[in-house]
């Protein structure tokens, strides 16, 4: 660790691993997030995202392994680092017989904020979460936009330096995920770093950094610049033909393809780095006489990115994971 | 810590106001027990019916079967003329008891001969059977008393002054012998450890459940505050509901109260302290809300019958014995029954105190160990 400069790091783990018996939940994980910044953890549900960052916060210990948050090493200093972060998590740990205002007083006194500051803060974070007028109704009684921004109100009533979230959007409306993410930058303008973990793939073009973990493995991790510019080396194009399903098995013979992904009425093929050329892929379909409507090259998503990473025997099922995510089925 | 602390209690007191249900329970709980308990159980049955066969048919059966009437333990419902029919009546459950007198029962008593009545008593109710085998055993007893002394009489015409041995028993505490007298204080601390393990241990399983204990783990809340802020609110709503049993049983059951209410109220804060510790104990074991319902049975079940109060500990073999003393229960039936009934002091209660104070102790302690800040 003496080679890290323990000062501009937020989070820093070496090696960190957890087992449940024989399953390996988290493999040897570094972490690198800098203060500051917003980063982005994905990958697919029972990836090990949680896990990880509940022994982030103390809520678990790790089998094997090292960390620092914030200076504090997670093994010896849990207590402290409590003290600094705040925490939110996918189940939102709101009180539900308990009013708006009284859980936000509630969590104001686990954090001893100071009784001087208290209704003040209260008020702000009321205002933060949009609740003006809603401070009596009862947490069971609010929907579910309503209850994430108060569920982060109570998890930063103390101004906490960092702040984990474990999917915090989940099953929530898409325009609520919108606000919630306006509310996230807010709090990095105000210098908060945010460790936020998500399965939705789009989450991604919400942060500074990202990593991504498949398995209990880090499979890659760096800025987003960083990730866009060394993931793909080749590209991907989308194609429109008929009949499609003849279309997607000759593609996926095609020497120089590595994935073929049928996206609705599209065929989306992530092509190698020295592949062929979409006109070539295009002639090779007009030959086995498909009737072509449309190729043409587009930006490479997120998710491409993210399964670009994987090794090719886990593509497909990554694939299957994470359409069924977006889809809404798990 | 000391935000910490009061956010929890002030915490606790709102989910338990807001929960009125659970709240409208414990306080009611008690008095419908007591309630039952007061009007309906009697251990001491009286009226029972019971069928005559009255062979002998002659002044001085009917005098006997007088005294019968007269004890009121015994209602003649039926009269028969066969042993048959006595059979039936008591295997039907129509009848309790039959009485059987000889046809020669005029006879013998005339000639001064041993003469024998026959009582019959459905034992399949212990209770039953021991209320009539007493009752018909005084009757035969003070019908002997009186034929020898005419006889005596007769025979040597003095009158004797009166029975040659006089035994008197005094009850005390409970002259009338009314058994809700001695079941109602037992009563009401079991209902107290009942409610108090139960509640405590559902409201510890509950944040578990909701995930609202992850919030609490990952806060800075220390275990003993966490467990402490439990407690508090708890120890008041179980004065509470103590209160309330109190009066109640004062007010319709006459429940003497000859001892220090304040002594009883001192003392029931260690039991009280003992099984909220249990309480926590348990929801470190249970996952669940119902399966800490089902552990809870564990506890409840030796504790109703081995602490005295339904059965006295005394006459308890020697293992049962051990273990009725190993159960706070016990030493505060003893106190609350010592206090409410007899009026008794610290200086007899004080071994009660100290035994109570260190299982107490030995709880609460191990549940905050045993109550770990971390998921797994």
């Amino acid at each position: 660790m003496a080679n890290f400069d323990l000062d501009s790091y937020a989070v820093i783990t070496e090696g960190l691993t957890k087992r449940f018996g024989k399953i390996v939940a988290v493999d040897h994980v570094d972490l690198r997030i800098k203060r500051g910044e917003i980063y982005g953890f994905l990958g697919p549900n029972g990836a090990g995202k949680s896990t990880t960052i509940r022994m982030l916060c103390g809520l678990m210990d790790a089998t094997e392994g090292s960390g620092y948050v914030l200076g504090h090493d997670i093994a010896t200093e849990s207590e402290r680092i409590k003290e600094k972060i705040g925490y939110m998590s996918q189940r939102f740990s709101l009180y539900e017989d308990l009013t708006v205002r009284e859980n936000l007083d509630f969590y104001a006194s686990l954090y001893s904020v100071p009784n001087g500051i208290k209704r003040a803060r209260i008020e702000q974070m009321i205002q933060m979460a949009d609740l003006t007028g809603r401070e009596g109704a009862l947490a069971a009684h609010l929907s579910g936009g309503w209850k994430q921004r108060l569920a982060l109100g109570c998890s930063i009533i103390h101004k906490p330096e960092l702040l984990f979230l474990d999917e915090p959007t989940a099953g929530v409306d898409p325009v609520s995920r919108r606000n919630f993410w306006d509310l996230i930058y807010r709090l990095s303008e105000e210098g908060i770093t945010i460790v936020a973990t998500t399965h939705y793939m789009d989450e991604a073009e919400h942060c500074d950094s990202l990593g991504f973990i498949y398995q209990g493995r880090i499979a890659a991790q760096g800025s987003r610049e960083e990730i866009k510019a060394n993931a793909l080396k080749g590209q991907v194009i989308e194609i429109e033909c008929h009949p499609m399903r003849e279309a997607t098995i000759f593609l996926e013979t095609l020497p120089g393809v590595a994935e073929v992904v049928r996206f609705g009425n599209t065929i989306h093929v992530v092509i190698e780095e020295d592949g062929p050329l979409p006109t070539d892929v295009e002639a090779r379909l007009t030959s086995e006489g498909l009737k072509v409507n449309r190729v043409e090259a587009a930006t490479p998503s997120i998710e491409d990115i993210f399964v670009s990473f994987v090794g090719l025997v886990d593509r497909r099922s990554l694939r299957v994971q994470l359409k069924r995510m977006r889809e809404g089925e798990i | 810590m000391r935000s910490r602390l009061l956010g929890m209690i002030r915490k606790e007191f709102i989910q338990m106001w807001r929960d009125r249900f659970t709240l409208a329970m414990m306080l009611f709980m008690p008095m419908m027990i007591l309630g039952i308990i007061g009007w309906a159980i009697n251990t001491d049955v009286k009226h029972m019916p019971t069928a005559v066969l009255d062979q002998s048919r002659t002044p001085e059966s009917r005098e006997l079967l007088h005294a019968f009437t007269n004890s009121q333990y015994f209602n003649l419902n039926y009269h028969v003329d066969s042993y048959e029919q006595i059979t039936r009546l008591i295997d039907s459950g129509k009848a309790k008891v039959g009485i059987i007198f000889p046809p020669d029962y005029a006879r013998s008593l005339k000639q001064q001969r041993v003469t024998q009545i026959q009582v019959i008593v459905d034992a399949s109710d212990p209770l039953v059977a021991t209320s009539a085998i007493n009752a018909a055993n005084a009757i035969g007893q003070v019908g002997s008393l009186r034929i020898a002394s005419e006889t005596l009489q007769r025979s040597t015409g003095r009158v004797p002054s009166a029975a040659p041995l006089d035994v008197r028993v005094r009850a005390w505490y409970n002259p009338d012998l009314v058994s809700a007298i001695f079941i109602i204080p037992g009563l009401l601390g079991f209902i107290l450890m009942q409610t108090t393990i139960t509640i405590i241990a559902m409201v510890v399983v509950r944040e578990r459940e909701r995930g609202t204990l992850e919030a609490l783990i990952v806060s800075p809340l220390r275990r003993w505050e966490l467990i402490i802020g439990k407690i508090v609110p708890n120890v008041l709503i179980a004065y509470a509901q103590m209160t309330f049993a109190l009066v109640f049983g004062v007010w319709l059951f006459d429940i003497p109260v000859r001892g220090s209410l304040t002594l009883l109220y001192f003392l029931s804060l260690f039991f009280i302290m003992g099984t909220l510790g249990l309480g926590i104990l348990l929801s470190t074991i249970a996952r669940t809300q119902a399966q800490a319902m089902q552990l809870s049975y564990f506890i409840f079940i030796p504790s109703v019958y081995l602490s005295g109060v339904l059965f006295p500990v005394e006459g308890m073999p020697p293992l049962a014995k051990t273990v009725a003393y190993m159960i706070p229960l016990t030493y505060y039936v003893e106190i609350f029954r010592g206090i409410i009934l007899k009026g008794i002091g610290i200086s007899y209660l004080w071994t009660h105190l100290l035994v109570l104070t260190a299982i107490g102790a030995i709880l609460i302690t191990t549940s905050i160990l045993r109550f770990h800040k971390k998921l797994g």
